[in-house]
């Protein structure tokens, strides 16, 4: 009991929020470029597309989080067999619930450049993908930072879910650690700390992007 | 892929799902309705104008906002006993719903209190009630119509926030399945289901989430 | 001083001048910014007069006539209302506004409720009134100002005129012992401001005492018993309209009249 020293404690929290941020970077890299592809499909102008990415975006915005953690680590190996660790199944899930989240984020943003765009982009010639390109999407792009940074901090914290599926992150050592010293208050306090202290920042910069942003439109 | 799915499983244990459902329902509405009392009292503060006031629900706010709520309830769960307050795994669960619920809906309720022009408070003082009259009657109501889409969100994720308070063996939806899936090992099936009914809730309560806007957000319509 | 306050028993014709409902003294307000935007106003109003505030815009005439119930803060002087003094402890505040009606330049209806909601609201939580003695009531006010028929619309539906007519209505709902009407026909379109002057114009003749800032020049001519104009936080003269149109003393008012006559 005496080896857990406070320093001690302190440290063992801060080697585990390493994993936090590599899973937190691995779901947001991940998620952000399924995520651009389920933006596109969703404001697709075939009806297929549409609809498969509104089933893939009601499911995952719809789900418990944690219910996909599991459905990735217990269900998805005993579909195929093979034994996924928990890095894997916590990784697959998390770029899954990104995506939807992301996905829906940047629909949003597209939408909201107006109609008259595409059409001003149609009107001198450029075909779908370079309406795009080169007029909707550069619009889009300035009203998604503020949401998109926003929807980062939901990912670090939604990183401590796969403490349940048994991948050692921030929360699964803060966890561990209090099953030794029991001291429960302190440990948990330390670990929220520590995420405040990352997400914070993020959140501020997120309301200060969205202030600057209704300013100037 | 030659797994063959069997979700017998699923079918001789309905009623424990539907037990688990039903925990699930009432923890969420308990901790919704306790949270959007905080909401609302927590705007208020927020919009006082008193800087002490605003400064602790600040805080309040940014510090449940800017942690995971795994760790707010095992806070609580864990924590407060050391402090002399026991709680069983169902309460810890509504206290740190409520307490997480009510942290993202001050804001929302506060963001609808500033979009409710200040002529509205005038006519309301003018008529003689009193400010907390004012805000209760007259800022209250348009200002919730003007957020209820955000509100409906932050409602929707926090039941889907409910599934984690099985890891305190509160005995909800997702540790019914953790239970069965020890017992089976129909892991896919079950947490599939599970997963499905979830999302059969959240459709639920979009669909009350309309009709309580049609009967109660009526006026909206006429706004401009 | 210059602008010596002319005494209100010897102003203009004030013709009812017994029982005085308004008393204000020497009102001084600057604004958080350090505008000094009344600069000792005095005023009394008596029982079933209907006063007319009138200046160019920045002149205090808006924050003198919502300092008579308690919605501008002020720093020195007394406002009293029927023999109550405006103070800054709120029960005081919040029982001299029942007595005092009031109509603001956007409306300020209530949208989330109906009509008829919007004038019972007041009745039947600060007077008591029960449910049906409210809508009876109301009904009957609504009937006043022409829009009975609308009762169960929502404010949204109505147009700025009968909009306007509802807040009278409404204003009207606590049986108040004054009218006070901020710019009441500025928010609207031309061909709207007749219809709120009518209204204005019955509850004049119905004897209730008024106190109106409005550059309707026409109503003032016809209604109103004083005209008093402010200009730069002072009162500048308070007199009858035949005397503040036909005979402007004053260089101000006549700049001022030569600019809202076109």
């Amino acid at each position: 009991m005496d080896e857990f020293t406070l320093s001690r404690i302190f440290i063992n929290l801060l080697i585990a929020t390493k994993w936090t941020l590599i899973l937190s970077l691995i779901a947001f890299i991940g998620g952000g470029t399924m995520g651009f592809v389920i933006a596109l499909m969703r404001i697709s102008p075939n009806r297929w597309l549409r609809s498969l990415s509104w089933v893939y975006v009601e499911f995952f915005q719809g789900t418990p989080l944690l219910l996909q953690l599991f459905l990735a680590f217990f269900g998805l190996s005993v579909l195929t067999g093979v034994n996924l660790s928990p890095l894997q199944a916590a990784s697959i899930a998390l770029t899954a619930y990104t995506s939807a989240f992301l996905g829906e984020i940047w629909r949003g943003s597209i939408n909201a450049v107006p109609q008259g765009q595409w059409e001003a982009g149609s009107a001198i010639g450029f075909g779908y993908f370079k309406q795009l390109q080169l007029i909707i999407l550069p619009q889009a792009l300035k009203l998604a930072i503020a949401p998109t940074v926003g929807f980062l901090v939901q990912v670090i914290k939604g990183t401590s879910l796969a403490s349940i599926i048994g991948f050692t992150e921030l929360s699964r050592a803060a966890a561990l650690i209090n099953n030794v010293t029991l001291q429960s208050m302190l440990i948990f306090g330390l670990a929220g700390l520590i995420y405040f202290v990352i997400c914070f920042p993020l959140s501020n910069w997120s309301q200060r992007l969205e202030k600057r942003l209704s300013y100037t439109s | 892929m030659d797994y063959s799915f069997d979700f017998s499983v699923i079918a001789e244990n309905w009623p424990l799902l539907l037990a688990g459902a039903w925990l699930t329902l009432r923890m969420a509405l308990l901790a919704i309705a306790f949270g959007l009392i905080i909401g609302i009292v927590g705007s208020l503060l927020r919009t006082s104008g008193n800087r002490i006031l605003n400064g602790i629900v600040l805080a309040y706010v940014e510090v449940i906002r800017n942690t995971p709520y795994l760790i707010q309830l095992f806070f609580i769960f864990f924590g407060l006993p050391g402090l002399g307050l026991k709680l069983t795994a169902e309460q810890a669960a509504v206290l740190s719903l409520a307490i997480n619920f009510g942290a993202y809906s001050t804001e929302i309720v506060r963001a609808g209190v500033e979009s409710i022009d200040k002529g509205q408070v005038e006519a309301g003082l003018a008529i003689g009630f009193s400010k907390l009259a004012v805000f209760r009657r007259i800022v209250v109501p348009p200002a919730l119509a003007n957020v209820y889409p955000a509100l409906v969100g932050q409602v929707i994720l926090a039941v889907l926030f409910t599934s984690v308070v099985s890891q305190i063996a509160a005995q909800d939806l997702t540790y019914t399945g953790d239970f069965l899936n020890s017992r089976t090992f129909r892991s896919f099936e079950i947490y599939f289901t599970i997963a499905l009914i979830y999302l059969a809730i959240v459709w639920i309560i979009k669909g009350l989430a309309y009709l309580i806007e049609l009967h109660f957000f009526e006026f909206a319509k006429y706004r401009r | 001083m210059a602008y010596s306050q002319p005494n209100a028993s010897q102003a203009g014709t004030a013709t009812l001048g017994l029982e005085p409902v308004i008393v204000a003294k020497d009102v001084e307000k600057h604004y958080d910014n350090g505008f000094h935007v009344l600069k000792g106003v005095s005023l009394t109003v008596y029982k079933g007069e209907v006063v007319v505030l009138m200046g160019p815009s920045g002149s205090g005439k808006s924050t003198f006539i919502r300092a008579f119930n308690g919605l501008e803060p002020y720093q020195s002087g007394s406002i009293e209302i029927d023999g109550i003094e405006i103070s800054h402890d709120k029960r005081g505040i919040e029982l001299v506004r029942r007595e005092v009606g009031m109509v603001f330049q956007q409306f300020n209806l209530f949208p989330h409720l109906t009509i008829l909601k919007n004038v019972t609201l007041g009745p039947i939580h600060l007077r008591g009134l029960s449910k049906d003695e409210a809508e009876e009531q109301a009904m009957e006010l609504l009937d006043r100002v022409g829009i009975s028929h609308q009762a169960n619309k929502y404010p949204g539906q109505l147009s700025g005129g009968q909009q306007q007519r509802v807040a009278i209505a409404r204003a009207l709902a606590m049986r108040p012992k004054v009218m006070l009407f901020d710019e009441p026909t500025s928010a609207l379109d031309p061909e709207m401001v007749r219809e709120v002057l009518d209204v204005m114009r019955n509850l004049a003749e119905s004897g209730m005492t008024m106190v109106c800032v409005t550059h309707e020049v026409g109503f003032a001519r016809e209604v109103a018993d004083r005209i008093i104009f402010l200009a730069e936080g002072h009162l500048v003269a308070d007199t009858t309209p035949d005397d503040f149109f036909n005979n402007p003393k004053e260089e101000r008012i006549k700049k001022f009249l030569s600019q809202i006559l076109h």
